[in-house]
């Protein structure tokens, strides 16, 4: 059933018939896809979600595609880890991880968006798929269109780490290094956008890419025993996540799915790129761009598109958003790592540091039931951790030298 | 041609009449879509039409003057 209405402009609410195309053309504010919920009514049961398949698709009917996907059908559907031992550690009752590290199949959240994004520029009949990317998106982009059939073209910065490269290159992309700021490589990527007749996945289809996001609050909901959890701690590039995870929740309770908990959203930066954690402290709603120099890479937009929304989805549903340096950002990955043996990249340190402030300040309460979505796997960022390890001790091929060393360690 | 972009202003910049000396300085039109002025930001969504070498004459000129510009799109490259 499909029941996909239109795409809807969130500043004027003009409405546009469903196309490849993703700002109004009135007051060049962002389209979203609008739905018809009513037409679900009765038919849309626990039970039949259930019934299906366990990938992100056992909602297709919340996602924007026509029948079946086609690109990225095993994705999604990762853990949802209850994490006893960083209760522990953090003092608080019940903490959740949704474990978006070991998505499928490139490793980070981005497998789902990228999945709805290419289902639907094949039904648009698009025959090359491109992104603009600093890692995740890039392996993202081109491992599913690999897999689709579908030519792809990777933009990166020239001077990305080797890893990265490698990570999209692997897929048989065409990878595209550009040189200049960050700004330059930006302009440069929505003239392209906007000359050739490429599905760009977070231009001209980013109404469908963004809500191929919902799919993780979707699933947090179902693997709680369908309740939505008290708070959610969402780590920020753009804003969007933070927004997408608002929805599914608000779409679940609309459907009677589930009960409306009166769900609260906090949103997760690094210090060295803030504007939307910086906005909301000051209880302001405007962002102010700024230059970002922060080793969590992959939320590093200075000037964040959905940075006003998530700032208001924060600040409606009664949560609060934190920023976190480089060296609490470490110490949270192996906090993470040590606690409950999730190795996530950067942004999963800013996430769980992020929220190790906010319990500390009280802004999260410590008794109540908390979820922290970890977005990207940390074998992708392995630079920022490499001086954090213990490096392993050498010793010969020598019992006795092994001897001395338990011994040291306290081993019996 | 014609390229859509935002310019956000800062404290110092969001009392001049920027939009206004650009049309006078280039041969370009300027089609304001969307704004919103505070007493410390200044965010306008602008249309600008014109030769693309003037366009791009008028946007190094608005870089120049503390204005920063971005395409509509804003945030082509993600994580």
């Amino acid at each position: 059933m499909n029941i996909v209405r239109a795409l809807k402009c969130r500043e004027c609410g003009q409405e546009y018939e469903i196309q490849p195309t993703h700002v109004c053309e009135f007051c060049f504010g962002p389209l979203e896809v609008v739905y018809d919920y009513e037409k679900l009514e009765g038919f849309f049961t626990r039970e039949l979600i259930e019934s299906r398949p366990q990938t992100m698709w056992r909602y297709k009917e919340l996602l924007p595609i026509n029948g079946e996907p086609t690109v990225g059908v095993q994705n999604g559907f990762t853990p949802l880890v209850r994490a006893k031992n960083l209760e522990k550690a953090l003092g608080v009752s019940e903490l959740y991880i949704k474990n978006d590290s070991v998505c499928y199949p490139t490793l980070s959240f981005k497998d789902r968006v990228v999945s709805v994004a290419l289902s639907k520029a094949v039904e648009f009949g698009f025959k090359t798929v491109a992104c603009a990317s600093t890692g995740n998106l890039a392996g993202s982009v081109a491992a599913n269109a690999a897999a689709a059939g579908l030519e792809s073209y990777v933009f990166i910065p020239h001077d990305l780490e080797q890893g990265k490269v490698l990570g999209a290159g692997i897929f048989g992309t065409k990878i595209i290094g550009i040189t200049g700021e960050y700004d330059d490589v930006n302009r440069l990527c929505s003239e392209v956008a906007g000359k050739y007749g490429w599905a760009f996945v977070n231009v001209n289809v980013r109404p469908f890419y963004a809500e191929g996001s919902k799919s993780l609050g979707y699933e947090m909901m179902e693997q709680l025993g369908w309740k939505a959890p008290k708070h959610v701690v969402v780590p920020m590039a753009s804003g969007s996540l933070c927004t997408k995870v608002a929805k599914s929740i608000n779409e679940f309770i609309k459907l009677g799915l589930v009960e409306d908990n009166g769900t609260a959203i906090y949103g997760a930066q690094a210090t060295g790129c803030s504007p939307i954690a910086k906005s909301v402290k000051e209880g302001s709603d405007l962002i102010h761009p700024v230059r970002a120099k922060t080793i969590a890479k992959s939320l590093a937009i200075g000037n964040p598109a959905d940075g006003y929304y998530a700032n208001r989805v924060i600040r409606e549903t009664g949560g609060w958003a934190e920023d976190v340096s480089d060296e609490e950002v470490v110490a949270a990955m192996r906090l993470l790592a040590e606690t409950e043996g999730i190795f996530a990249e950067t942004a999963g340190g800013v996430t769980l540091g992020c929220a190790r402030k906010m319990i500390e300040s009280g802004k999260l309460p410590r008794d109540e039931s908390i979820v922290l979505c970890i977005t990207g796997n940390g074998l992708k960022t392995q630079e920022a951790v490499v001086d954090a390890i213990d490096k392993p001790r050498i010793i010969s091929a020598s019992l006795k030298e092994f001897d001395i060393l338990a011994e040291a360690d306290g081993v019996k | 041609m014609k390229l859509r972009v935002y310019l956000t202003f800062n404290q110092q910049n969001v009392t001049e009449p920027v939009i206004w000396k650009l049309g006078r300085a280039f041969d370009v039109i300027t089609n304001i879509r969307t704004a919103e002025v505070r007493e410390n930001m200044g965010l306008v969504g602008l249309e600008l039409e014109g030769k693309s070498e003037d366009i791009e004459a008028a946007v190094q000129w608005l870089g120049e003057q503390g204005v920063h510009v971005e395409p509509i799109e804003q945030n082509v490259i993600e994580g």
